[in-house]
């Protein structure tokens, strides 16, 4: 049979007007439904009819899950808000800007008006390979062709793969990991609350996908808990464009600082693994010390201990580096 | 300068509003009664056969109508190329073409296909294929010289040299040419500078993909393409589809850019054509980004020595370049050639060599792209005219105006015995300008400054391209309701040039332009024979056609006027919409009038009568359109001497993050000399928007491949990395600045400008590069993060510096 990509074939669209419609039809429709919220990743998938879900469920008209709502804890996030709307808010700027900043550095202001958070949260890995259709272990094959003597990786993992080398692409990831986040999904048996850093799975956990999110399951908030409101944030993200290009590496910390002490921090990192990595060791080493060239060297020593980098991403052991130093001195250089 | 009455002016185009309301029709918004649509199939190898194909179950399907498939089509000669293929030369070449009620159907039809290829062996690099015992592109051999295919492998090479990324220059060669006795000029220099370097091949990406519809009705065919030059598009189009022109109407009145890959329109445009016939309906065929991406056209990449010898002053003495060009898989491309003369423009040296090789790969089709040749020459000499003068203690600036071509500057592969000429340069000029605009005394003084992490480099790289051509037409009539219909045969590309080489027409009439009205972008709209739009050609040519077109219309306005109101015409003038007796403005008439009496005279006034020495195109234009008015036609004979050739100096301002490899562009400045500017905002337009597209040469525009597949991986058009809007400096806006003095071979002075300006972008974001992290640093581009971490901390480099699609 013959292949044909960029022409989007013919699907049942549901566009239903709440929650409750919505996880009756993912519920009907099991795996064969396709959770549509912003589109950016979706159409590749259906244009290029790698992915062939029979229906399609567009959250669009579901007006719960859009805005932004102050909580008893801090703020959620209707998992349908724009991007645009998360770096508009008046008061995740003022109080949770490293979200901001890592939902400004996404994509292009066009995609930024019309992505969502948890479109960004939950998106697909950007492997070239696997998204151009290959039938690699991520499809359901039995070989990673990024892993291969002659494959293009300069954009894989170096930390954390099995059997699978790609990374997790998305940018408000790791700042939602270093804000303590937690993601809000709803099935048609009840709720539960997942944190952000359990909420994506590497290949090791699940191969064939990047979250925790099952058939069935819809992500509909993002609680951001007052903890980490007005620490002192980190968040850069590095790429060959400055616009519409995805990370090579990304790092997001936020830290307590008293008299140049570090009194608590986390820092995540994105772009590098599978999933968004939480550095633990990193800043279980520095808790406690004073933000000096020793404490940031330290920092990112730690961060590369065990990396595994591929023929063509070396240089990603030295980014992750110094954007883990910078994050833990809070400055560029 | 002249006291122009528009030339030099501002003002809006007749398209502008159209395109900014959306009203504009491109090829893609045109509907037929009972369109059909269709889709391709497309290899998914990189060189195969089709040992078989069964259709049924695809034509079984409702809806399908009509498959059109290579066997539909005519014979092609190796290496040329045809729309459709059983042996496919690269991932995405189309294969077949399926038409149904709608692309859905069309699509799910083509997986219905039952279709099995035969691999063939491929070859993605041409140093792969020059190797001994590497694979060929081509059966019929990897390479062309005069019009035979053959099969050229390096067998007395050191291929252990190419492996450490120093290309040896002792292989064979298809073309070679020497002025002077380079060896000479080495012996004598004081400065060598000997490096490998290399450039990557690069799709041109037109926003408007290559869309077309067709259909037919008695006995002719209508078709609505994507083109850069409508008259030049009409003649390849009808000889491909086998039928003569007159039995071919050409729509193409808006191109979402061109860049070079829609010069006559493109071989695809036969597909909808050729199955509208088939069908008996119309056929649409959009072309997606992705099929765009593998048949839209592309830079050929090159891997290159280059050896260049220096006067202790910084003069080049001699210049000595070997080449090997990543040629796709069909056709000839020249680049390789072209950049030796653009080389020999630029550094003026007083000896050179060039020796070259285009080989053929498994990659998308190559053709000519915005200064082909050229920017691959700035790309890859600029950084080590940077070096030199670094060694020499000279400034940047000065080593470039030690060498610049002055007043009618030889240059290239001698013919007969002696170079060409160009027909003028005030590089010199140009330089002081830009030297000033961005304030480079001041601006050097930043070079290598540090701010934390990040280190400040200054770069400025000349670029040369050719900017004209002549012999054209030029075709208007004055109506009896007083407009002046100038009819344009060059396309409407994005540039405005259709626009702003008629008003040199009206400038000859000394009229307001609000009395003009361009007629374009239809065949069946009669127009005069033109130039390509291609090559930045167009103002030039068009200029002097429409100029020479508007003295024939002055002429003939003078001498109805003494016919009818007595003296002599000479004492007639020629303004504001009137013909006037000089010094007695109301005794004259109006161009309404004028045009009546022209009707009432016949012969050569209305067209009746036509010059002898304009283009059949223009005559049966012409005739088609006596009897309408006054008519102004003729060819343009004006004086010529030397290849036109225009000229841009970038200047850029670079901040390297040498923790990230990250390389933010802080300001440009560009400064030119095309001649006398007719449109300053067009033209600024052409010199930055040349500059964004050379950014992307320099930082980050490229294919990757996978060389166990030949499969292309970073197809996308993200992971493709064309920059945008937002890579463009954005603290500082860019600026620009130009000599503005007039070409001599040109009545009106002007020269076009779209293609030097890529190479100045990239030229000086290269050497900027280079300043910031220290010479001889990368030669080869574009320089990513990636490079830049891999040298700064000092670890193995991932991909060897002449490793293509990598």
């Amino acid at each position: 049979m013959a292949v044909i990509r960029d022409m989007m074939p013919a699907f049942e669209l549901f566009q239903p007007a709440s929650t409750e419609d919505a996880l009756g039809l993912l519920n009907r429709y099991g795996s064969d439904a396709w959770v549509l919220a912003g589109g950016l990743d979706s159409w590749d998938w259906l244009k290029d009819r790698v992915k062939r879900p029979s229906a399609v469920v567009d959250l669009g008209a579901i007006e719960s899950l859009r805005g932004i709502r102050e909580s008893v804890d801090g703020l959620a996030i209707g998992a349908m808000t724009t991007l645009r709307d998360v770096i508009q808010h008046t008061n995740i700027a003022d109080q949770y800007k490293l979200l901001s900043q890592a939902a400004e550095s996404a994509a292009s202001p066009q995609i930024r008006n019309q992505g969502t958070i948890g479109g960004n949260l939950g998106q697909d890995t950007r492997c070239w390979y696997y998204r151009d259709g290959w039938d690699c272990y991520r499809a359901g094959g039995n070989i990673c062709y990024a892993d291969t003597p002659t494959a293009m990786n300069r954009e894989h993992c170096i930390l954390g793969s099995s059997r699978c080398v790609a990374v997790n692409p998305s940018d408000t990831a790791p700042a939602l990991v270093a804000l303590d986040a937690r993601m809000v999904i709803r099935n048609s048996s009840g709720e539960r609350v997942v944190d952000a850093q359990n909420f994506f799975i590497g290949p090791n956990v699940d191969i064939t996908r990047m979250t925790v999110m099952e058939p069935g399951d819809l992500l509909t908030s993002i609680q951001l808990p007052a903890t980490w409101a007005d620490a002192r944030f980190y968040f850069e993200k590095s790429r060959d464009r400055l616009v519409w290009d995805f990370a090579l590496a990304s790092v997001a910390s936020a830290a307590r600082i008293s008299n140049g002490t570090i009194e608590d921090i986390r820092i995540a990192v994105n772009g590098v693994a599978p999933t968004p990595l939480r550095l633990t060791a990193v800043e279980d080493a520095i808790r406690g010390e004073l933000i000096n060239d020793q404490t940031v060297e330290l920092a990112g020593e730690i961060a590369i201990r065990g990396v595994r980098p591929l023929a063509h991403n070396g240089y990603k052991v030295s980014l992750l580096k110094n954007l883990v130093k910078r994050s833990v001195r809070g400055t560029e250089a | 300068m002249a006291d122009y009455k528009l030339i030099g002016k501002d003002y809006s185009t007749a398209d502008l509003v159209a395109k900014v309301t959306g009203r504009a029709k491109y090829a893609e918004d045109f509907r037929a009664e009972g369109m059909l649509f269709t889709k391709l199939l497309i290899s998914p190898m990189p060189h195969a056969r089709v040992r078989s194909l069964d259709t049924r179950a695809a034509m079984a399907m409702p809806g399908v109508e009509a498959i059109l498939t290579a066997d539909d089509l005519p014979e092609a000669e190796a290496p040329e190329e045809r729309a459709l293929t059983n042996e496919p030369l690269y991932e995405g070449e189309p294969i077949l073409a399926v038409a149904a009620v709608d692309e859905t159907t069309a699509a799910d039809a083509i997986e219905k296909i039952q279709i099995e290829f035969e691999p063939l062996p491929f070859s993605l690099d041409p140093l792969d294929s020059l190797r001994p015992g590497g694979s060929n592109a081509r059966l019929e051999g990897n390479t062309m010289s005069g019009r035979d295919l053959l099969n050229v492998t390096w067998d007395n090479v050191d291929w252990s040299e190419v492996d450490n990324g120093n290309l040896p220059t002792n292989g064979e060669v298809t073309d070679e040419w020497e002025v002077g006795d380079v060896e000479a000029g080495f012996a004598e220099s004081e400065l060598v500078l000997n490096e490998t370097v290399f450039m990557q091949s690069l799709s041109h990406q037109p926003l408007e993909t290559r869309t077309a519809m067709a259909y037919w009705q008695n006995g002719k065919c209508y078709l609505h393409v994507s083109t850069q030059s409508t008259a030049r598009t009409h003649g390849p189009a009808a000889s491909m589809l086998g039928i003569e022109p007159d039995d071919l109407v050409l729509i193409g009145e808006y191109c979402g850019g061109g860049f070079g890959s829609k010069v006559a329109g493109s071989i695809q445009m036969v597909i909808p054509a050729l199955l509208s016939k088939k069908a008996g309906k119309p056929v649409m065929m959009r072309i997606t980004r992705q099929e765009e991406n593998f048949i839209g056209r592309a830079r050929p990449g090159q891997q290159a020595r280059i050896k260049i010898g220096f006067r202790r002053d910084g003069r080049v003495i001699s210049l000595d370049m070997f080449i090997v060009q990543d040629g796709g898989p069909y056709s000839r491309s020249g680049d390789f050639m072209s950049s030796g003369d653009q080389a020999s423009i630029m550094y003026q040296p007083l000896n050179q060599r060039v020796r070259g090789i285009s080989v053929y790969t498994n990659t998308p089709p190559r053709g000519a792209q915005r200064a082909p040749g050229g920017v691959q020459a700035v790309a890859m000499i600029a950084p080590m005219m940077n070096k030199a003068a670094k060694e020499l203690g000279i400034d940047q600036l000065d080593i470039i105006r030690i060498n610049a071509p002055e007043g009618q500057a030889s240059f290239g592969r001698p013919r007969e015995g002696s170079q060409s000429i160009v027909s003028s340069a005030f590089v010199k000029e140009a330089l002081d300008k830009g030297k000033e605009a961005f304030d480079w005394e001041a601006m050097k003084a930043k070079s290598g400054q540090k701010n934390g992490s990040k280190v400040t480099g200054i770069g400025v790289s000349l670029s040369s391209y050719a900017a004209g051509t002549s012999g054209m037409d030029g075709l208007l009539i004055i109506r009896p309701d007083g407009k002046v219909c100038i009819h344009q045969g060059v396309g409407n590309l994005g540039t405005a040039s259709v626009f702003d080489t008629a008003r040199a027409a009206m400038e000859a009439l000394k009229t307001d332009w609000d009395q003009a009205e361009v007629i374009w972008g239809n065949s069946s709209k009669h127009l005069p024979w033109s130039a390509i739009q291609a090559g930045s050609m167009t103002t030039h040519a068009h200029t002097r056609a429409n100029w020479a077109t508007g003295l024939d219309a002055k002429r003939k306005l003078q001498e109805i006027a003494a016919r009818d109101l007595g003296g002599s015409p000479d004492a007639y003038e020629v303004s504001d919409g009137r013909v006037f007796r000089r010094g007695n403005s109301s005794q004259g008439m109006s161009f309404a009038r004028a045009a009546e009496r022209a009707i009432a005279l016949g012969g050569r006034y209305d067209g009746h009568e036509l010059p002898e020495d304009i283009n059949v195109m223009t005559v049966n234009s012409a005739t088609a359109l006596a009897g309408r008015g006054l008519m102004g036609v003729a060819k343009d004979n004006f004086e010529t001497s030397g290849r036109n050739i225009s000229y841009a100096i970038g200047f850029a301002e670079i901040e390297v993050d040498v923790e990230t490899g990250v390389v933010k562009l802080k300001d440009y400045c560009v400064s030119s000399d095309a001649g006398t500017i007719v449109h300053p905002r067009a033209f600024a337009g052409q010199l930055h928007g040349g500059a964004i597209q050379g950014f992307g040469v320099a930082l980050g525009q490229k294919w990757v491949y996978d060389r166990r597949w030949g499969l292309h991986v970073s197809k996308r058009f993200y992971s493709n990395r064309p920059p945008t809007i937002l890579d463009v400096p954005h603290e500082k806006e860019m600026r620009w600045v130009a000599a503005n003095e007039p070409d001599p071979f040109n009545p009106l002075g002007s020269r076009g400008i779209g293609e030097a300006a890529q190479g100045a972008g990239t030229g000086a974001v290269l050497c900027a590069i280079a300043d910031a992290l220290g010479d001889g640093y990368f030669y080869r581009s574009p320089v990513m993060a990636d490079m830049i971490l891999t040298k700064v901390e000092g670890l193995p480099t991932a991909v060897p510096k002449l490793t293509a699609h990598a």
